[in-house]
């Protein structure tokens, strides 16, 4: 069995099961002396007055202990414990884990895939639809977007229109089924400090955030050396890379100059983590059409 | 006859004051990171990352664990040592480092966990440096005890001592064992260990610190205090023998008990789970001997505070020793682990077993550390006793309650298939339970107040006294 590196921890490991329950028999056995006449003190005296009786051991204690050392005995006959031995129902955690999820998958299986064939927009206008999509974004992922999918620092609010990676359905089916993993490089080396504050006052004249007019006009030009190739020429990013746009006010990670200029200077890594495998293709639909709805609300 | 030797009292009456000290610190701590859980707001994380529930949890641990717990043994183990092996201790000096070296270990912990400083495995979070100093403390005290055994006046080695021999000697093993890593850095140290493997013997040394450290030792001062305090004979030396060999000979394999369900291999999982089930009755054997040796004498807890104190630890002991065995049934664990079930748990056995029983001697020896027989207060013992129990009981009810509803949302399913509930609404409900158990916590937590200005009382204008050996052919006459 593959738990063992070789054949002798197997006997090794069974030597030592059934040594310490041997033991336990013998303890039992050897003490098990019932008790005729009165009970006497067992005749040591210890700091003065410290002396002890000989009572015999409770018969229902002893029973207690029997019952236990029994069970141990027919548990490890019935399932996988004595060494590398399977036990005999055949029982394995990864089998029962194998068929709780077949029994899953047939009995709610259909429940998901009746929807797989309809579009999106005509999924999230199903309430029933609905309703399970919103469990299992709770379940999924509410951790990171939180509960209303307005999202937190650093994990994108779901609910507006503004999308890095792009809001179609197909796009957003993309995202869940594969990930995302969504790359800032830092260019403190590339741009230094005074470099990566000038940049900084340059992005966030792009919102019209305040920023120092002759900083930007630097930064202008160390952004186009720099930043224009995931950003593009005018800022307003790339979908197919993730890149965001830096023109439309929504800031991952704030738009403070602080954070910018953490964010220019260390770099981000956001990552998105592969849902399809482990969802499968039908749950995955019915999350697509729940997170989808929830900026398309007024084209219900 | 008596000799002109007296018994080293000086050390046991540091521990024993450091005790009180210390469960005072490692309960406010506890009652802080329980506020912490209904408040979130307390962990202050304007003001950093130091006092996040994170950084204090190891800290409360360790504290109650180690230096009230850790505290109580060695003032208890080297008081009864002496007294029933009718000798002084051996190499006092040596005996003194143990309590320096302790309370330097302690206050390396108070100040490194807070920072962050971890090893990350739970109960061993300290760093490799302190780790080595422990293991050097722990040595010492072996060396002392054992050296005590050793030197001995009488034939036989009572049976408290048994206790605290096997815990010593196993906490040393478990220690050296868990603890092995390769240091990076003064502060940063990687396991010795890998994978499934580093998490095996992580719960190995985990469960049996409960069952030495937190069990064996304490089951040799109930051996000492519970015939003294009740002044009753042990009900039966048989019972201790048989209940002794298997429980130290059980406990070792129960670990894989807080790994159901993982990568754990199945026969390991099993083999946790069997000889969990049959610990139920080493660990009553223990129950019953402390709780029978007051028949005849039953009439002494209704006037013996110290007393209540000892056997209401018993019947605790008892009930977290069936608790546990149960909860290590996978089907029931699948339900109460990772929930305040386990947390309930574990505190039935802290406060209501090691905490209390550790009281009751504490309460027996502060006065015999001055010369006197009583406590400044018998009603404020009696008070402490009341306080203590009903904040146990709020806190082992609420947690209960907690656990089981915890593990009954998560595992609640819709017609479709998708959980009932989301984790965050699992722990919207359960802040009502944790608000009863912070209100347990500072109850437990007020009883060691009492206790505190009650030993201060006590202490307070009295010499230290060392009391003379007994020879123990004085003791047979």
């Amino acid at each position: 069995m593959a738990d063992f590196v070789s054949g002798f921890w197997n006997v090794y490991v069974m030597g030592l099961v059934a040594l310490s329950l041997l033991f336990c028999l013998f303890i039992l056995l050897s003490n098990n002396k019932r008790q005729s006449g009165p009970v006497a003190l067992h005749g040591h005296v210890w700091d003065e007055n410290l002396a002890e009786y000989n009572n015999p051991l409770p018969r229902w204690w002893l029973y207690l202990f029997w019952i236990t050392l029994i069970f141990g005995v027919v548990y490890l006959v019935m399932y996988p414990g004595f060494g590398a031995k399977p036990g005999i129902l055949g029982w394995s955690s990864v089998g029962q884990y194998k068929l709780e999820q077949a029994r899953a998958a047939e009995r709610y299986g259909p429940i998901f895939a009746k929807y797989s064939q309809m579009d999106v927009a005509a999924v999230a206008a199903d309430p029933e639809a609905q309703g399970m999509g919103q469990r299992l974004f709770l379940t999924y992922c509410s951790q990171c977007h939180g509960s209303a999918a307005t999202g937190a620092r650093g994990f994108p609010n779901l609910t507006d229109k503004i999308w890095h990676w792009g809001g179609e359905p197909g796009t957003i089916k993309e995202t869940i089924v594969g990930g995302r993993m969504g790359v800032m490089t830092p260019f403190g080396g590339v741009l230094g400090g005074e470099g990566v504050k000038d940049v900084t006052h340059y992005v966030r004249s792009l919102s019209n955030l305040a920023h120092d007019s002759l900083r930007a006009q630097r930064g202008a030009e160390l952004f186009a050396q720099n930043c224009t190739a995931c950003h593009g020429a005018d800022g307003t990013g790339n979908p197919m890379l993730g890149a965001p746009d830096l023109t439309d006010g929504y800031w991952l990670w704030g738009s403070s100059e602080a954070s910018i200029i953490e964010t220019v200077t260390n770099g981000r890594m956001n990552q998105m983590p592969a849902f399809g495998e482990f969802l499968g293709e039908d749950k995955v639909h019915l999350l697509t059409a729940y997170i989808w709805s929830l900026s398309n609300k007024q084209d219900k | 006859m008596q000799s002109q030797a007296t018994y080293n009292y000086k050390v046991v009456r540091q521990f024993s004051i450091m005790t009180v000290v210390w469960g005072i610190v490692g309960m406010l701590v506890g009652v802080i990171i329980a506020a912490q859980l209904a408040y979130p707001a307390l962990n202050l994380s304007e003001l950093g990352e130091w006092f996040h529930f994170g950084r204090l949890r190891p800290l409360h641990t360790n504290a109650v664990i180690f230096a009230f717990g850790g505290c109580a043994l060695f003032a208890t183990s080297y008081y009864v040592v002496q007294r029933t092996c009718h000798t002084t201790l051996f190499l006092p000096k040596l005996a003194a480092f143990t309590f320096w070296g302790w309370q330097v270990v302690i206050v390396l912990a108070a100040i490194t966990l807070p920072l962050g400083f971890t090893a990350g495995k739970e109960y061993a979070e300290l760093e490799w440096p302190i780790d080595l100093l422990i293991a050097v403390v722990w040595v010492s005290y072996a060396i002392v005890f054992f050296g005590t055994i050793a030197k001995r006046k009488t034939s036989h080695i009572y049976v408290a001592n048994w206790f605290f021999g096997a815990f010593i000697l196993t906490v040393a093993l478990l220690h050296i064992v868990n603890s092995a890593a390769l240091p990076v850095s003064l502060t940063k140290s990687y396991s010795a260990y890998a994978g499934a493997q580093d998490a095996m013997i992580q719960w190995w040394y985990g469960h049996n610190a409960v069952g030495f450290f937190l069990t064996a030792g304490f089951l040799g001062m109930m051996y000492y205090f519970v015939p003294k305090q009740a002044d009753r004979p042990v009900y039966s030396y048989r019972l201790s023998v048989v209940h002794f060999w298997a429980l130290i000979f059980t406990y070792m394999w129960a670990g894989p008990h807080h790994l159901h369900y993982t990568a754990l291999p199945d026969w390991t999982q099993s083999i946790g789970m069997v000889f969990s089930l049959i610990l139920l009755a080493p660990s009553w054997g223990g129950m019953i001997n402390g709780i029978m040796t007051l028949s005849g004498a039953w009439h002494k807890l209704r006037t013996d505070p110290i007393l209540k104190f000892l056997i209401t630890s018993l019947s605790f002991y008892g009930m977290s020793t069936f608790e546990g065995p149960m909860m290590s049934i996978k089907t029931v664990n699948a339900l109460s682990h990772y929930t305040d079930w386990t947390v309930g748990h574990v505190h039935s056995g802290a406060l209501g077993w090691v905490a209390m029983i550790s009281i009751g001697a504490m309460y027996y020896l502060i006065p015999r550390m001055y010369g006197k027989t009583e406590m400044y207060s018998t009603k404020l013992i009696t008070t402490h006793f009341w306080v203590a129990t009903i904040g146990i009981v709020l806190y082992i009810a609420s947690m209960w309650i907690a656990g089981v509803m915890q593990g009954l949302m998560w595992r609640a399913t819709n017609p479709d298939g998708t959980l009932t509930y989301s984790f965050i609404e699992s722990v919207k409900a359960s802040y009502p339970f944790w608000t009863i158990r912070l209100a347990g916590g500072v109850l437990f937590l007020g009883g060691m107040l009492i206790m505190f200005y009650n030993m201060i009382k006590t202490i307070a204008g009295q010499q230290a006294y060392e009391a003379p050996v007994l020879s123990p052919a004085a003791a047979h006459a």
